[in-house]
């Protein structure tokens, strides 16, 4: 029923607006006005500057990973470190997942904090036995006595026109895990802050990242630039407050949220954003207190739909908070289709700007608000 | 000799028709024909890989070749008398694991160590406390070895509160971070990179923080199968542990069978030993029925890691007694396989017989070259047993026919089982003790009687224990009590002013 009112509304005249294909450049633009800070950082200049003081701090911290040292990062997130730190604590690693990440682990074991680069997550698959049985799993077994101190980072989700094996979203995959954590920062803030408690954390942290938002600059608060700034891994951030409708995001989809509710406030409707910054553990708090006071939820990801991320957030609220909900929870989600390569159909296989709030004009229209 | 009829019986060769020593090993018969093999063979004794040493069943490794000449390695009295009692817990323990098993006391995947205790107590008794060991899911013995007391071993078992890992983990998944047992692993292979990084730790801990033992590096041994030996993450760790040179040993239990299937079917080359040397390492092969000889190669393997010249590969030639697992019908190592046909030693013995009585006397020069390379073939399919019997079977047609027919007879009953049996380690060690009077045989029985008290009060230990309280459900899932980055004071743990140390430059 939802889908055929949606199809119908898709044709009216009204959306005509917001069904406008925004370009990548003008999400920064879109977000830019929110924070009053002076002070510019890119994600990528933010994750370099977080390795650089962990290891600068704990002699134990140690990077390993494909091109991470002579190359300076495969998209140079570890630029100058091996000049800084030199290649007992830069490793350029051969092409062996599943040796250098079970390398990792077993350094960790003994103590060493490891940071595992993986060049995408996609690749991660290969080491996935090492992740999951020795790493999340250990301290578990081993009744506390194994812990493993150890972060994997990469990018993570589509990048543009890369095809479908390098184009996996995986946060429903290692989210599913217990024993492990699970970080998508957004911003600048988010990925120094992230990466710094990642490191300190004492646990498996799978950190990821996006590869289109590296080039983005956020505005970052002299707190932030401070080097002991640490952000608590569990806590969710709302962006935008609102009253009329909960929007949750992670990673790149947090700017896509941010857009379309600026496109909605112009139709009077205050979509509040949250951006959950960790996946597991997740904020349910937090999501269950704005859907009380919002009443309508969505959840947006870039991954596929079945299993996802919305799904848990969905089932969480409708465990917590199921008498306030006023509409059924609606799931934006990327299609249930390998990543296609040509242009058109990948952009039609991720969300877009114009999806959010199209759907969310629907409820709001079936709720009897607009 | 082409890699398409090596068979089983090659081990049983005697020691000189293989290669060892200073000698540039053998190149497979597949390499033969190329121009790179060519010029291997030309440049070959200064190439790196060919100057690293294959050494076979108790040579030691090239360089040490005065110590060849010793019958049996030194071992003093207090040492043998240690590794028998190691040996001896080994297998009443793992008897007893069975009984328990069938009792119904324990439960899901056991897997018994019996036939190999010698490769345990070889490599593991010869380590420190601050060394690691990282084994795989028959890893009772090694924590035994390595230092876990019987009572935690087998109320883990149990699935006990009192077990070394409150019986969390159970058969496959031992754990003890005091004595450095790192698992413990279920996936075959899964062990081997995490005691390359456990090896990387220690040189980590050596350079960069500049924190080391008395001895030097602190080493690891990696202990897995000969299945495992076909496995990628194998190829990844021999490529990292020698090109960062970390101080680990990967030691291969070889007991030809993984699970059901034979080691011959499934590997292309089965002498693994030699994949040692593909990486730029020593490979050395073993006999693990042998303890004094594992202990031999064992320090110098360990001695080696600890300078920081790097990894070896030893392949240790042993044997499981009993099945895969508890739940193993082992149904397919059954005894009698017919290596050759029984008219072929009839007819082979036959030819000999002729060949030999003809020609003796006329053109002997190169017919008896020849000879010598066909007697080297037949010795290698010939059972070691029965080397002696056929010697005499060549100026006698009769005592040929005889000899044949011992073979036949042998090759009938070929058994596998029998034939390591006979070699067991435990047996094997008592005779040595015995015989150079290191000691008698009450000591002997003395120590057999106080390890089946050890282990009957391990038993005992585990039953009274008792089982994991219903909160233990939900603990140790992460190290951070609150798994919200919360520390045990109740604050961010990221808040905490101890991490804030360093001069780090924006």
């Amino acid at each position: 029923m939802l889908g055929a009112a949606r199809r119908q509304l898709g044709s009216g005249p009204m959306l005509g607006q917001v069904l406008r294909r925004l370009r990548p450049a003008a999400v920064a633009e879109a977000t830019r006005g929110y924070s009053a800070a002076a002070k510019e950082m890119t994600v990528r200049d933010a994750l370099n500057s977080a390795l650089d003081e962990e290891m600068s701090a704990d002699p134990s911290v140690f990077l390993m990973g494909e091109e991470v040292g002579e190359y300076q990062g495969a998209y140079k997130i570890s630029k100058g470190l091996l000049d800084k730190y030199g290649p007992d604590r830069v490793l350029d690693t051969p092409i062996t997942e599943a040796g250098f990440t079970g390398i990792g682990v077993g350094a960790a074991y003994q103590g060493l904090r490891p940071i595992v680069e993986f060049m995408t997550f996609n690749f991660s698959m290969q080491a996935i036995d090492h992740i999951i049985n020795s790493a999340a799993k250990s301290n578990y077994m081993s009744a506390g006595q194994i812990s493993v101190p150890i972060v994997f980072r990469g990018p993570n989700g589509a990048a543009a026109g890369v095809g479908a094996q390098h184009s996996q979203c995986y946060a429903a995959w290692y989210a599913h895990v217990p024993g492990l954590k699970v970080l998508t920062p957004y911003s600048a803030e988010d990925a120094r802050g992230l990466l710094k408690a990642a490191i300190r954390d004492p646990d498996p942290v799978i950190f990821l990242e996006n590869e289109l938002l590296y080039g983005e600059s956020f505005p970052v608060s002299a707190e932030v630039l401070d080097s002991s700034f640490c952000l608590p891994i569990g806590k969710a951030k709302i962006e935008r407050e609102g009253k009329d409708v909960t929007i949750t995001a992670f990673s790149k989809m947090v700017g896509y949220a941010l857009q379309a509710a600026e496109i909605l406030s112009k139709e009077g409707i205050s979509a509040e954003v949250i951006n959950l910054r960790s996946i597991r553990p997740l904020d349910r708090a937090a999501i269950n207190a704005s859907v009380r006071k919002t009443n309508r939820l969505v959840t947006v990801e870039e991954g596929f739909p079945q299993h996802g991320v919305g799904a848990e957030i969905c089932m969480s609220v409708v465990e917590e908070s199921f008498e306030y909900l006023d509409a059924p929870v609606e799931r934006i989600a990327g299609a249930d289709v390998p990543m296609p390569y040509a242009a058109n159909l990948e952009r039609m296989a991720v969300p877009q700007v114009s999806s959010f709030s199209s759907i969310l004009y629907f409820l709001l229209a079936l709720a009897h608000i607009v | 000799m082409a890699a398409a009829s090596f068979t089983a019986a090659k081990f049983l060769a005697p020691v000189a028709a293989r290669s060892g020593g200073e000698k540039a090993p053998p190149l497979p018969a597949g390499a033969s024909s190329s121009s790179f093999a060519r010029a291997m063979r030309r440049g070959g004794a200064h190439h790196p890989r060919l100057r690293t040493a294959l050494a076979v069943s108790s040579d030691v490794l090239a360089g040490n070749k005065a110590q060849a000449a010793a019958a049996n390695p030194a071992v003093t009295r207090e040492e043998a008398l240690e590794l028998y009692e190691d040996m001896v817990l080994g297998r009443v323990f793992e008897d007893m694991c069975a009984q328990m098993y069938y009792r119904g006391k324990m439960f899901g995947f056991v897997h018994l160590y019996n036939g190999q205790e010698a490769v345990s107590t070889g490599f593991i008794k010869y380590l420190n406390q601050a060394d690691c060991v990282v084994s795989t899911y028959r890893d009772h013995v090694h924590a035994l070895s390595k230092g876990v007391p019987a009572r935690s071993v087998m109320a883990e078992l149990f699935g006990k509160a009192t077990g070394c890992c409150r019986g969390q983990g159970g058969s496959m998944h031992m754990f003890s971070a005091p004595h450095n047992l790192l698992g413990g692993f279920a996936f075959i292979g899964e062990g081997i990179p995490v005691a390359t990084g456990a090896a990387f730790a220690a040189k980590y801990r050596h350079e960069v923080l500049k924190q080391s033992g008395p001895d030097g590096l602190d080493v690891t041994v990696a202990f897995f199968g000969d299945g495992t030996c076909n496995n990628g993450q194998f190829f990844e760790c021999l490529n990292m542990a020698q090109l960062w040179k970390l101080p680990i040993i990967f030691v291969v239990e070889n007991n030809l069978w993984a699970i059901g299937m034979s080691h011959l079917r499934a590997t292309s080359d089965p002498e693994i030993f030699k994949k040692g040397p593909a990486f730029g390492m020593p490979g050395v092969h073993v006999d693990g029925m042998d303890v004094l000889k594992v202990r031999e190669v064992a320090k110098e393997a360990i001695d080696r890691a600890r300078r920081g010249e790097g990894p070896t590969l030893v392949e240790c030639e042993t044997y499981r007694f009993r099945g895969h697992s508890l739940a193993d019908p082992d149904e397919l190592r059954k005894p009698g396989k017919d290596y050759f046909p029984v008219s072929f030693y009839f007819f082979a013995s036959l030819v000999k017989f002729l060949v030999l009585t003809r020609l003796s006397g006329e053109m002997e020069n190169g017919i008896k070259a020849s000879l010598a390379k066909f007697a080297v073939v037949w010795y290698s399919v010939v059972p070691i047993e029965l080397v002696n019997e056929t010697l005499l079977s060549d100026f006698s047609f009769l005592s040929s026919l005889h000899s044949s027919y011992l073979i036949c007879q042998h090759s009938d009953r070929y058994d596998e089982k029998s034939h390591y049996a006979a070699r067991d380690p435990i047996t094997a060690l008592k005779k040595y003790i015995i015989e150079e009077n290191l000691g008698t045989e009450s000591e002997l029985k003395s120590i057999e009687k106080k390890i089946e008290d050890v282990v009957e009060e391990a038993v005992e230990f585990a039953d009274a224990s008792p089982h994991p309280p219903r909160s233990q459900l939900l603990e140790n899932v992460f190290a951070d009590p609150k798994g919200f980055g919360i520390g045990p004071d109740g604050k961010y743990r990221c808040e905490d002013p101890k991490f804030t140390q360093g001069t780090a430059q924006v």
